[in-house]
Formats: C-alpha cells, sequence, structure tokens
C-alpha cells in the first residue's frame, strides 16, 4: 500500500496539490460493518478540475469530506501539500448540496459568515467583485426564500470563495437543479475555473455533467467504496454546452457507462 | 381586502399574506402591512358591537351588579380604584418579571447543555415533564410555610412554571439539528461555540420563543394564583379582596388588567417572532 503511493509521487513532477494515500474508512452499523472507503490513493494536481464520479454509497461524499477535514479516516492519510489534513483548513472550502444558506441570513451576511467565524474582516471589494461575476449583484438585503435554486447556489459559491481558498470542494452542488439550470451553473463554474486557477474537485453522478467540466475523472465504485478507474478528457476549452450533443461525447459517456455497469456484473 | 378563504388555492406567483404559524390569527393586532383600512373599520367595529351589546343587554335584562356589572360601570371603577390598585399590578409584574427570568434563564440553559447529551437528556426528560404536567401552585401552601408571605414563595412559584415550560420548547428546537449546517460552519473552522451561537441558537429561536411565550403566560397564571393562595399584595390578593367585600366593579377591573397583562405579553411575543423567529415561515 504505501510502496504504490511512494512511486505515485515519484512519477509526478510538479508536486501534486493534494495527496490521499491509502485512505479506508469503515464504520459500524447495525446490519454490520460497512465499508465506505477502501484503500483510496490519489493525487490531485495543482489547479486541475478533478470530478469523482459514483453511483450513491461509493463512498464519493466520504471522501469529500475527509478532504475537507470533517471526517476522520479509519487508516491512511490525506495531505494538503505538506500539511496533514486532520481538521478543517483555511486553503480549502466546501461547497454543498442544496446551497446550504442560512435561512436566517441575508445573502449579504449568509457570505460574511466564513469572516465572522475566522473574525476577520470581510474582504468588501472581492465579495462585490464575486457577486458582480456571478450576477447576484442587488441581491444581497435578500433572504435565501426569496431566491431561486440555482441564485442560492451562485451565492454559495460567492460564500466559498470569497475567503479566496486555493483548493474548492464541491459536493454534487447543482443535483438538485433542474437541467436548464444544471447547464448554467455548469458553464459558470468552468468559466469562474479558467478565470481564477482555482483546484476544484467536484463530486457528481452524472456522467455527462463529469466529462463536461472536468480535466480527469476518478470513477469509483461501490461496497467497498474504490476507485475503479481515472479517465482524462482532453476535451478542448472553454467547452460550450452544444459539446453534449456531438457523437464524441455521447461515446465517451457510453464508454464510462460501460465501466460502471461491467462492474455491477 | 383579503376575504380569501384560508384553504383556497391563491394564484400561482401571488404573494400571500402569511403570518408565523404560532399566532396567525393575531396579526389583527400587530400593525400588519398587509391591513387594508377597511379590515381595520370592521375590526374596530365588531370591537364596539361587543362592549356596547354588553352593556345594553346588562341594562335590558337587568343582570344584578353582583353578577355582572356593566362595562361602564368596570371602567369607572377601575378609574376611581387606580390609586388602590396601581401598588398591587407593581407586585404582579415585579413577581413575574423576576420568576420567569430566573425560570427561563435556567430553563433555556438547561436546555442548551442537555440536548448536547442524548443520554442525559433521556434521564432528565421525565422530571421535566413531571415538572410542566404538575400544577405548580399546588406547592405554593408549603412555599408559604418555608419562605413566608412574602414575594418570595410567589417568585419561586413562578419559575417553578415557567422554567420546564422554556426548557421543553427549547429543547425541542435545539434537537432540530442540521447536519449540512454545522458542517458548513466546521468547514470554515468553526468553534464550538461558534457553532452554538450562529448555527444552533438561530435555528432554534422559533421554539426559544413559542416556549418563553407559553412560559410566561404559565408564569402569569401562577403569579394570580399563587397571589390568591396567600399573602397580602398583589392583583390576584385585590381579586380575593373586590369578590369577598362584593365589590363586583371593583373585581372586574382587576380582570380587565390582568387581561391586559396577558394580552401584552402575547403581543410583545408576537411582534418578537416576527422579528427573530420567523425565517422558517
Amino acid at each position: 500500500m504505501n510502496a504504490s503511493t511512494d512511486r505515485e509521487s515519484r512519477n509526478s513532477t510538479a508536486g501534486p496539490k493534494m495527496t490521499i494515500s491509502g485512505a479506508s474508512k469503515r464504520y459500524d452499523t447495525r446490519s454490520g460493518t460497512v465499508h465506505a472507503l477502501d484503500r483510496v490513493s490519489l493525487e490531485v494536481r495543482d489547479g486541475e478540475f478533478l470530478c469523482i464520479l459514483g453511483p450513491s454509497g461509493c463512498g464519493k461524499s466520504t471522501l469529500l469530506w475527509s478532504m475537507a477535514g470533517l471526517h476522520g479516516l479509519s487508516s491512511g492519510e490525506i495531505r494538503l501539500g505538506p500539511s496533514k489534513i486532520e481538521a478543517p483548513h483555511p486553503e480549502i472550502a466546501m461547497i454543498f448540496q442544496e446551497a446550504n444558506l442560512l435561512p436566517w441570513r441575508n445573502l449579504e451576511s449568509n457570505i460574511a459568515l466564513p469572516f465572522e467565524l475566522k473574525r476577520t474582516k470581510p474582504d468588501r471589494a472581492r465579495i462585490s467583485r464575486l457577486l458582480q461575476r456571478v450576477g447576484l449583484a442587488g441581491f444581497e438585503s435578500k433572504y435565501p426564500r426569496e431566491l431561486s435554486g440555482g441564485m442560492q447556489q451562485r451565492a454559495s459559491i460567492v460564500r466559498g470563495l470569497a475567503v479566496d481558498p486555493s483548493v474548492l470542494l464541491m459536493d454534487e452542488p447543482f443535483g438538485a437543479l433542474d437541467a436548464f439550470t444544471r447547464d448554467e451553473m455548469n458553464l459558470l463554474i468552468q468559466e469562474i475555473w479558467m478565470e481564477t486557477g482555482k483546484t476544484i474537485i467536484f463530486i457528481t453522478h452524472s456522467i455527462a455533467e463529469a466529462l463536461f467540466l472536468a480535466d480527469r475523472i476518478v470513477v469509483m465504485s461501490a461496497r467497498p467504496g474504490r476507485i475503479q478507474e481515472i479517465v482524462e478528457v482532453d476535451l478542448p476549452r472553454p467547452r460550450p454546452i452544444s459539446v453534449q450533443s456531438t457523437p464524441e461525447f455521447i461515446a465517451r459517456v457510453n464508454d464510462i457507462k460501460d465501466m460502471i455497469d461491467h462492474r455491477k456484473v | 381586502m383579503d376575504t380569501q378563504l384560508r384553504d383556497q388555492i391563491p394564484t400561482f406567483g401571488a404573494k400571500q399574506g402569511a403570518d408565523i404559524s404560532l399566532s396567525g390569527g393575531l396579526s389583527s393586532l400587530s400593525s400588519g402591512s398587509n391591513r387594508t383600512a377597511f379590515e381595520t373599520l370592521v375590526i374596530i367595529l365588531v370591537a364596539v358591537v361587543i362592549i356596547g351589546g354588553a352593556e345594553l343587554l346588562i341594562a335590558l335584562f337587568e343582570v344584578p351588579q353582583y353578577i355582572l356589572p356593566r362595562p361602564s360601570l368596570i371602567a369607572a371603577a377601575l378609574v376611581s380604584e387606580w390609586k388602590f390598585i396601581w401598588p398591587h399590578l407593581l407586585v404582579t409584574l415585579y413577581e413575574l418579571l423576576v420568576g420567569f427570568t430566573i425560570g427561563a434563564s435556567i430553563g433555556f440553559l438547561l436546555a442548551a447543555v442537555i440536548t448536547q447529551f442524548p443520554f442525559v437528556e433521556k434521564i432528565v426528560t421525565p422530571y421535566i415533564l413531571l415538572l410542566v404536567t404538575t400544577p405548580m401552585l399546588a406547592l405554593v401552601p408549603l412555599l408559604i410555610l418555608r419562605f413566608g408571605f412574602g414575594s418570595e414563595p410567589r417568585i419561586i412559584a413562578v419559575a417553578l412554571a415557567s422554567g420546564p415550560m422554556v426548557m421543553i420548547n427549547s429543547a425541542t428546537g435545539f434537537r432540530r439539528v442540521d447536519l449540512a449546517k454545522i458542517a458548513l460552519a466546521r468547514s470554515f473552522g468553526a468553534s464550538t461555540l461558534q457553532i452554538f451561537t450562529k448555527i444552533r441558537i438561530p435555528m432554534a429561536m422559533p421554539m426559544i420563543i413559542v416556549g418563553l411565550m407559553v412560559g410566561s403566560i404559565f408564569g402569569l397564571l401562577t403569579t394570580v394564583g399563587a397571589e390568591m393562595v396567600g399573602g397580602a399584595e398583589g392583583l390576584g390578593n385585590r381579586l380575593n379582596y373586590y369578590s369577598s367585600m362584593i365589590r363586583m366593579p371593583q373585581f372586574f377591573a382587576v380582570i380587565t388588567l390582568l387581561a391586559t397583562i396577558g394580552i401584552s405579553i402575547y403581543v410583545f411575543f408576537f411582534w418578537v417572532g416576527k422579528r427573530w423567529g420567523s425565517w422558517d415561515a
């Protein structure tokens, strides 16, 4: 297990942004021990857009929450550069499913929350630039319930980016949105990634979404949660939404689908 | 004018005049923005008809004053007796305020701490339920034996009556943990205290306010009841005094004051709820 990670780290030249080595997570439930993650090793390159794709129960959320320092591992370790991740790290921001805004705070004070928690002054200029960028300027005094699902998720992206992290972890962020809004958000996050050069690790169970966004797709299989395959995506950027209807794209979707189906049999 | 039935389906996209659930009908007391002049007029008119109607009917059927005095007599008694009544009003308010503050603080803190430890909660909850369901008035004679005829036994009774109400409702609020929101705060490096003040308290706030409202009303009932049981002060004592003298207009004047206190408490917490607890409406 350790030997393989040594080999992997020697192979990379620039030095990985994040290193996951032999990450395992087991927990006991009434029906027995669940092997959520089984010896997952992975290197995340600096500035890449990495998608983690897999069926529900494959441990992809467990992996991401561990990378955020929110979960502990049963064995193995996760590093950001040289530092071991054991608790939330200021360089890492997390974007949750369904926006996760606090309903008792308006947009402005929702975005100010990370600064409040870190006891620093909000970077007003940066926040208003980001709000402008995602098309939410002028909505600062609105409450989450007054905003559409897409707007809420855009606000949560601003909240994550406001503290200027170098890694953005996104846990199925657009899963609850309708197909049109989802396309819109995928375009937006691609643009933001290209503009900011952040390292993004993005969880999804949509093959098309993963192919559209990712530089590399980590395909995971369930029970136990393992990395099954890592797929490089070399489609030119920026990718337009229409790329999803090209025969080549559809062929790639089917290839990945086959990988997952074969695994199940 | 809003004459729609509550279960009528509104037009899509139209704004609904929804109030927070704990006191929907109370919007007639608040200066709601969605009340029209017509509605105000009707509300005042109905009040006038009820009070005027009572006045007329009591006069018409020659109901004896010792059974039910006319509203005008009650109003007159309230004015003429005011100088004798107001010291008692202050005593009642003092006992209520002190007892409620003590009880509510303890209840709130207990709820906040206990809900963090499910095992402790299981042990403590039956005793809290016992305190909620047992009328604390029953303890007053005992408390008087121990603490005398001053305000202390009544303050203790009020604290015992309101505290558990605040506690049980707050605990319900604190139990509504949203793991995603706690994870959100943690991911930005929040401390346990910050999670408590920035996530758990605001999330529990609607139920905390319900607890404070119910607790303070229970406190008022207990204050007056305890004053009727023993002692020489307070509005409850005045009720005993005026009824024993068969001075019914004065008796009802005191009842009017008590009703005013009760409604003021209700309106106050309604307003607090609208301001701080209506985010989940």
